[in-house]
């Protein structure tokens, strides 16, 4: 048994983790919230040129051909820094087309979307709750979309959207016709939303139907930033803590602080295991799958949630403010909780998917 | 990465299986204690029981895989065949021997304590010495080759039962709390020891006060030098932590929590079939697969000679945490079942379910035993965080 990164895997989130870091810390985390469309160009294509659009794609196409767990280390480091941008609908997009596009849709979009030429993005959900792909119930008729998604990941920035449909994924290329957004007025301001209506918009299918995979693979990315964030949201809290002084002492002294953040690490460090797993099972072992990326979507998203609570409670009345960062990453633990279904939802899938019933003995 | 939870793990589950079908039940008629201890040295040889002890001290000497442990114990529980040894010997100082003890110490314990043939309790806890553990008072004395100790242990599980008692004793009064203690070996049979039950909670009368007056054990029998039995004592709290917080005791206990969910009825509706009852099934089954893949984890990275990090210091507190919510719900499960007091011991003569009552108050010892929860979050916060020391208990 090895369960472990190999040198190569712990290189490259860190590369990713400090580069995210730094530059999330220094300014393109809050211009990027307080900014009109919720983009910076120059740190999207700086990210790219770390490979990161390529993580799961494969080589022959510019990707670097490694597994989920890659991907879901990338998105940790990402979740750690709150980095803002369209990551998470990018890669999920990328990896719709590797599992379900033709030869000539993988030509025309892989090599650009591995490399950042390109940026992706995709439509999962609908309204009435429909929160996985294989839900979807707008479809294709003859070459063209009509419909409504909710909730794609800057989709105006998109050169090409794949889109859930009761056919499977569909293609729209940027400026096609009868393609309406409508921006949702987000919390989280470093992932932006919009709800696209199409009217018989020019779409290409995609032959192969992979959404089940495509929507738990979401899952397992959303839990990775989850943790990230988490990890972060403990990180600040000790580090206030062993810096604010109050009563003459700095208030990590203080046993009722201790408690809360040492509360916070058993909670927070081993959901690690869960994400890690839920990604390594993506490629290792199938049919374990949608219930691990399931589990690891409900368990996290709530860890990362009260994380978030209590670090700003620690922080206390600036922890409050707009200004500081204690926000953007509450409002990231608001988006991993809610995104693509809450925790409850996911459970259900969870217990359905065990097996739980009164007469199956498993 | 790789887990390998393909062939590899399969054929071996196979191979668990087909031992365990040539080697249990033991044929009728046969004395069960005798069976079961001819067993468990078929196991070892196999290399099934006792995986992280050498051959030579009675182990079965395998690289640690917690996949393969988790096999083992399944295919185990499945055929009703008797697992490892428990108790504090098993659990606690034999691997502190291992890591500590002088070699006479390993060969003349380890192999008769895997075997059940010694019996030992811990002497830690004292009447004023509980969660400020260095504090205690018990001295020992050296009078030509032996040392003579005076003092009181308590909550001194199987002391009533013990061969033999490792101990921590102050020897060395003048040195600074931690630095005046050592680890000693005691023969529990001998006129200077007094044990006297206390009866628990759970009824059972596993505990005992141990009175120690005039006591003596040889100059050598101690582990490590005069003056490091904190150090030692370390070693082996380190155990009793891991083992209270293992994700196999948390995995075991969530699995009949499951079984329990299904074979209960809510208002004539199976309970695993209620909303509210997968709901809470599932919230709790996200804390156990993250104990258990966390665990993996830091398995692979010890195993590689890495270091975890955090996580080390957080399973004692992380399993306690997770048996409070098994608790919890299993009262919800159990109903009316709940009020009643279970009969002692793991057979007894249960009707319905009200043997979880065990289970409800046993996972509050094992929140207190080894270090309370509050002195893991002290522990959590100033070693693993760190955060001030201190206590910060008023401004």
């Amino acid at each position: 048994m090895n369960f472990r990164l190999s040198d190569e895997q712990r290189e490259m989130s860190e590369t990713v983790r400090r580069f995210a870091r730094a530059r999330g810390d220094s300014g393109a985390r809050r211009v990027a919230f307080e900014s009109e469309t919720g983009h910076d160009a120059a740190f999207w294509r700086e990210l790219m040129a770390l490979g990161v659009g390529g993580v799961v794609l494969p080589e022959r196409h510019g990707g670097l051909g490694l597994k989920l767990i890659d991907l879901a280390l990338v998105a940790e480091a990402l979740g750690y820094a709150a980095a803002p941008g369209p990551f998470l609908g990018h890669v999920l997009a990328g990896l719709a087309i590797d599992l379900c596009g033709d030869a000539a849709q993988k030509q025309r979009w892989l090599p650009a979307l591995a490399a950042g030429e390109a940026i992706a993005a995709i439509a999962i959900a609908e309204a009435g709750d429909r929160c996985r792909p294989e839900a979807s119930q707008i479809g294709v008729r003859n070459g063209a979309l009509t419909g409504e998604k909710r909730d794609a990941l800057f989709p105006e920035l998109a050169d090409v959207i794949v889109v859930a449909t009761a056919d499977g994924f569909a293609l729209v290329e940027k400026g096609a016709a009868g393609m309406t957004f409508t921006p949702r007025d987000g919390a989280d301001r470093t992932r932006r939303l919009s709800h696209i209506a199409f009217a018989r918009t020019p779409a290409e299918l995609m032959p192969t139907r992979a959404e089940a995979a495509i929507g738990d693979a979401a899952l397992v990315l959303l839990a990775a930033d989850a943790f990230g964030g988490a990890s972060r949201c403990l990180d600040m809290a000790v580090e206030y803590a062993k810096t604010r002084e109050q009563f003459g002492r700095p208030i990590g002294a203080f046993q009722g602080v201790k408690h809360q953040l040492a509360n916070m690490a058993v909670d927070v460090e081993p959901a690690r295991g869960l994400f890690w797993y839920a990604a390594y099972v993506f490629d290792a072992a199938p049919e374990e799958r949608a219930r691990m990326a399931a589990a690891a979507k409900a368990h996290i998203a709530d860890v990362y949630m009260q994380a978030a609570r209590l670090m700003i409670e620690i922080h206390g009345g600036v922890g409050y403010t707009w200004d500081h960062d204690a926000q953007i990453y509450f409002k990231r633990a608001l988006f991993d909780f809610a995104y693509l279904g809450t925790p409850s939802r996911h459970r259900d899938r969870q217990a359905a998917l065990a097996g739980w019933s009164a007469r199956a003995h498993a | 990465m790789n887990l390998d939870l393909g062939p590899e793990y399969a054929a071996f589950r196979a191979h668990v299986a087909d031992f365990l079908a040539r080697h249990w039940p033991p044929a009728p008629g046969a004395d069960p204690a005798q069976a079961a201890a001819a067993f468990r040295r078929e196991a070892v040889e196999a290399g099934f029981l006792y995986r992280s002890v050498p051959r030579i001290y009675g182990g079965g000497e395998q690289a640690p895989d917690p996949a393969r442990a988790r096999i083992i114990r399944e295919e185990f529980a499945r055929a009703g065949a008797p697992r490892e040894l428990e108790g504090p010997g098993v659990s606690m100082l034999v691997p502190t021997l291992l890591a500590r003890g002088a070699d006479w110490q390993k060969e003349r314990f380890i192999p008769k304590t895997l075997s059940g043939e010694i019996i030992w309790c811990q002497g830690y806890s004292e009447p004023g010495a509980g969660s400020d553990l260095a504090s205690l008072r018990t001295k020992a004395v050296l009078e030509g080759d032996e040392w003579v100790i005076t003092g009181q242990k308590v909550w001194t599980t199987l002391a009533h039962l013990a061969h033999y008692m490792f101990i921590l004793v102050r020897t060395e009064p003048d040195a600074p709390k931690h630095e005046g203690l050592s680890y000693l070996l005691l023969d529990m049979k001998q006129p200077g020891v007094t044990v006297r039950p206390l009866k628990q909670m759970t009824g059972g009368r596993e505990f005992n006060e141990v009175f120690l007056d005039g006591a003596r054990t040889p100059a050598h029998w101690i582990v490590g030098k005069r003056g490091e039995g904190w150090a030692v004592s370390r070693t082996t709290l380190k155990h009793e932590r891991d083992a209270i917080g293992s994700s196999a005791r948390t995995e075991d206990m969530f699995a009949k929590l499951v079984q329990l969910a299904r074979s209960v009825e809510i208002d004539g509706a199976p309970a695993i079939e209620r909303a509210d009852i997968r709901q809470a099934l599932a919230r709790i089954e996200g804390y156990v697969l993250a104990q258990r893949y966390s665990s993996f984890r830091a398995q692979s990275m010890s195993n590689a000679g890495e270091e975890p990090g955090l996580i080390g210091a957080l399973n004692k507190l992380n399993g306690a945490e997770i048996g409070h919510r098994i608790a919890a719900l299993a009262q919800e499960l159990i109903g009316d079942d709940g009020l009643s007091m279970p009969p002692l011991g793991r057979k007894g003569g249960a009707r319905g379910h009200e043997k979880w009552v065990n289970q409800i108050m046993g996972s509050l010892g094992v929140a207190i035993a080894g270090g309370s929860s509050n002195i893991q979050r002290n522990v959590i916060a100033e070693r693993a965080l760190g955060l001030p020391r201190g206590h910060g208990d008023g401004a």
